[in-house]
């Protein structure tokens, strides 16, 4: 808070509908508040909305590119994955269709075929096998010992013998390794069937899935129509796992689609389903990991609005406050001459009336005066009176009267010339001492004790008489309130270290100045007298008032103890 | 020493004369500017004291008018009006340098009226 008080600019304390206010010509705290936040308003809004802009259209572009990525992928894989089934498929079509039913029965010839499949083929065939219209195993040829086995009850039997050609599920079977099957129906003469089953391990799917390099923790694996794993996924389970989330729904060409993981991750799905098969080939990417380089632009694109908008407000700031306040200065200058105007209108209207009222008691007194000069000289120098020291007495104290009257009215006619600008030779010590001609009887009555202390090698100087008085008056004045009866006011006189000026020190022993108003004492209308009546322009004129005359003006003070004014004064108010 | 006081204030004329004659100097007094042309020509004056401001005729005007016809006549102005300084510019400018404020005291009049008379010339 302390901080703020600090930075806090004058005009912020002038309080709107207060008499203060009234006088300033506008509310300047509603200016700068009003100015702030329009411009805030035109300058920060744009450039919030465009980068908002940019962030959403960068965030849209992003994600179709990802988007697309995941279908091309899908695409292509599927392609690969289909193309391998559909050859193999082929290739089983051929041989029913090539060789007689007694053929495929001929061990020897079944395990020809199946060396030339392997051979043709590369990978992928792992056996074959013959299985008569009532599911039992007839012919085998292949690693594991399957001779007799009874299929009857298997699934893939039961499909195949109305689909003529199909391609099972990922299964165990008796075998318990995990294998697809290709199963194709012969027909035969008597109007029974047999079938030619070929099992294929899931390497090759394995592989061509491992070669893929995915962007985004991706995975990529197949699943079937009921959601269970047909390959090893990187993230979501193993084969014969039921895949974490759920089945998509049919659709002839790529889709992608956004879902949800186990842990509540948001998932990009690209998924195709193999025709033909049990099998739906999915690609899946976490959106999150994804969009890891888009957080880290996106970081950086709110750095930069956070940067932008700061240095924004920071410059709407400062250049508000520096044009309000100086609106503000510029209304307190044309405040303040104004009130030095009137001021000095005052003070030539008192000095006008000052004149007039010594000239109409001078020509009383110069009477008195004779007259009671007479009296005394009747007395005196004639000697036909005889000299009563009582009456004597009566008419001296008559003569020091007029001559204290005609010591007034003599510096009244002084003061009142010299509130026109009169350039003149003087010592600064006589202007204090007819400063204090006015105070006498102030000074008198509240038992004050002035003491005036003067270098011996103060010189005169050239400047302002009546500017000079008016000067005094007011510090002596203020000091004079500031102290109680029987205070001490001390004037010290002496010139400036380089001789080219004096320096006039007033000290009193009165209360003494805060330490928070001490640099506000020269400001116009701050005032710690109103309640006394203050106006709180007598310092701030003193302050005008000497640097009219090319003087400085400072002020120390110790609350309790008292306040020093001291005023330098150039040797000549022309240099 | 003759003395002349030209002053529309008869009591403080009178007073004043009176004083001067006490102390041995020959004062007479008028309250008018006429009265005291008139009385300079019949009689020499060593030193003429004149108020500034009097109606009629002010104490310039006098003072011009008296020197034309007495060359050699000293003069000492008096004014209620304005401080010494003030009194100075405004009158003395004109080359007069023997100037009081009222009320004055008699013995800075007499002092300087015999200055004046002293001197040969008028400086």
């Amino acid at each position: 808070m302390s901080f703020l008080n600090k930075i806090k600019p004058a005009f912020w304390n002038v309080r709107p509908r207060t008499s203060a206010a009234d006088r300033y010509l506008f509310n300047y705290r509603r200016i700068w508040k009003w100015s702030v936040f329009l411009i805030s308003i035109v300058a920060i809004l744009p450039l919030v909305f465009i980068t908002a802009l940019d962030y959403r259209v960068t965030e849209q572009a992003l994600e179709s590119e990802f988007r697309s990525q995941t279908a091309h992928m899908a695409s292509n894989t599927h392609l690969a994955m289909s193309f391998f089934l559909s050859e193999r498929k082929s290739a089983l079509n051929f041989i029913v269709h090539d060789n007689p039913p007694d053929a495929l029965n001929n061990e020897n010839r079944l395990a020809q075929i199946l060396k030339a499949l392997q051979q043709g083929f590369g990978e992928g065939f792992m056996d074959l096998g013959i299985i008569d219209s009532n599911g039992e195993q007839k012919t085998y040829v292949g690693p594991y010992s399957l001779q007799d086995k009874d299929y009857r009850e298997h699934p893939w039997f039961r499909m195949v013998v109305n689909q003529d050609v199909h391609i099972s599920d990922v299964f165990l079977g008796y075998r318990q390794v995990p294998h697809l099957i290709i199963a194709v129906k012969q027909s035969l003469p008597d109007n029974t069937f047999q079938v030619l089953r070929a099992s294929l391990g899931t390497g090759p799917f394995q592989e061509m899935q491992d070669k893929l390099s995915l962007a985004g923790m991706g995975d990529v694996f197949l699943v079937n129509k009921r959601g269970i794993l047909q390959t090893d996924s990187r993230y979501h389970g193993k084969v014969f796992d039921k895949m974490p989330f759920p089945v998509p729904d049919y659709d002839p060409h790529t889709r992608v689609i956004e879902g949800v993981g186990p842990q509540g991750e948001k998932l990009l799905i690209g998924y195709r389903f193999i025709e033909g098969t049990p099998f739906i080939l999915m690609i899946v990417k976490q959106k999150k990991v994804l969009l890891e380089s888009w957080r880290q632009a996106r970081m950086e694109l709110v750095l930069f609005l956070v940067f932008s908008v700061t240095l924004i407000l920071a410059v709407i700031l400062g250049s508000a406050t520096y044009m309000v306040r100086n609106m503000h200065l510029a209304d307190e200058k044309r405040l303040m001459s104004l009130h030095h105007i009137e001021y000095a209108n005052k003070m030539a209207s008192i000095g006008r009336m000052a004149a007039t009222v010594a000239h109409e008691i001078n020509n009383p007194l110069a009477i008195i005066n004779e007259k009671a000069g007479l009296i005394k000289d009747l007395f005196t120098i004639k000697q036909s009176y005889s000299a009563d020291a009582k009456l004597i007495g009566l008419v001296d104290a008559i003569l020091n009267a007029v001559r204290r009257a005609g010591k007034i009215t003599k510096q009244l006619l002084a003061f009142s010339r010299n509130l026109e600008a009169s350039v003149e030779t003087m010592h600064p010590e006589d202007v204090v001492r007819e400063v204090l001609v006015f105070l006498e009887k102030v000074t008198e009555m509240r038992g004050i004790s002035v003491k005036i202390y003067v270098a011996p090698q103060t010189r005169p100087i050239i400047s302002d008489r009546g500017k000079l008085q008016q000067i005094f008056l007011n510090i002596i004045n203020n000091a004079y309130a500031a102290m109680s009866d029987n205070g001490h006011l001390t004037i010290h006189i002496r010139p400036t270290h380089n001789e080219n000026g004096v320096i006039i020190r007033f000290c009193d022993d009165g209360c003494g100045i805060a330490k928070e108003d001490l640099n506000r004492i020269f400001e116009p209308f701050f005032s710690t007298k109103t309640s006394q009546g203050g106006t709180g322009l007598g310092l701030s004129i003193t302050y005008n008032l000497v640097h009219e005359i090319g003087g400085k003006i400072t002020v120390s003070s110790e609350p309790g103890e008292g306040t020093c004014f001291t005023i330098t004064l150039p040797a000549s108010i022309e240099s | 020493m003759r003395v002349l006081l030209v002053d529309d204030e008869v009591d403080l004329a009178s007073a004043l004369a009176e004083r001067l004659d006490m102390r041995g100097i020959e004062a007479d007094w008028v309250s008018a500017g006429a009265d005291a042309i008139k009385r300079v020509e019949e009689k020499k004056y060593d030193v003429a004291v004149l108020d500034v401001k009097m109606p009629g005729i002010s104490g310039l005007d006098l003072k011009a008018r008296l020197e034309q016809i007495d060359p050699g006549m000293k003069f000492i102005f008096l004014t209620g009006y304005g401080s010494e300084i003030d009194f100075k510019e405004l009158t003395c400018r004109a080359g007069e340098t023997s100037c009081l404020v009222k009320p004055i005291d008699i013995h800075d009049l007499i002092s300087m009226m015999n200055s004046l008379v002293k001197k040969p010339e008028r400086g």
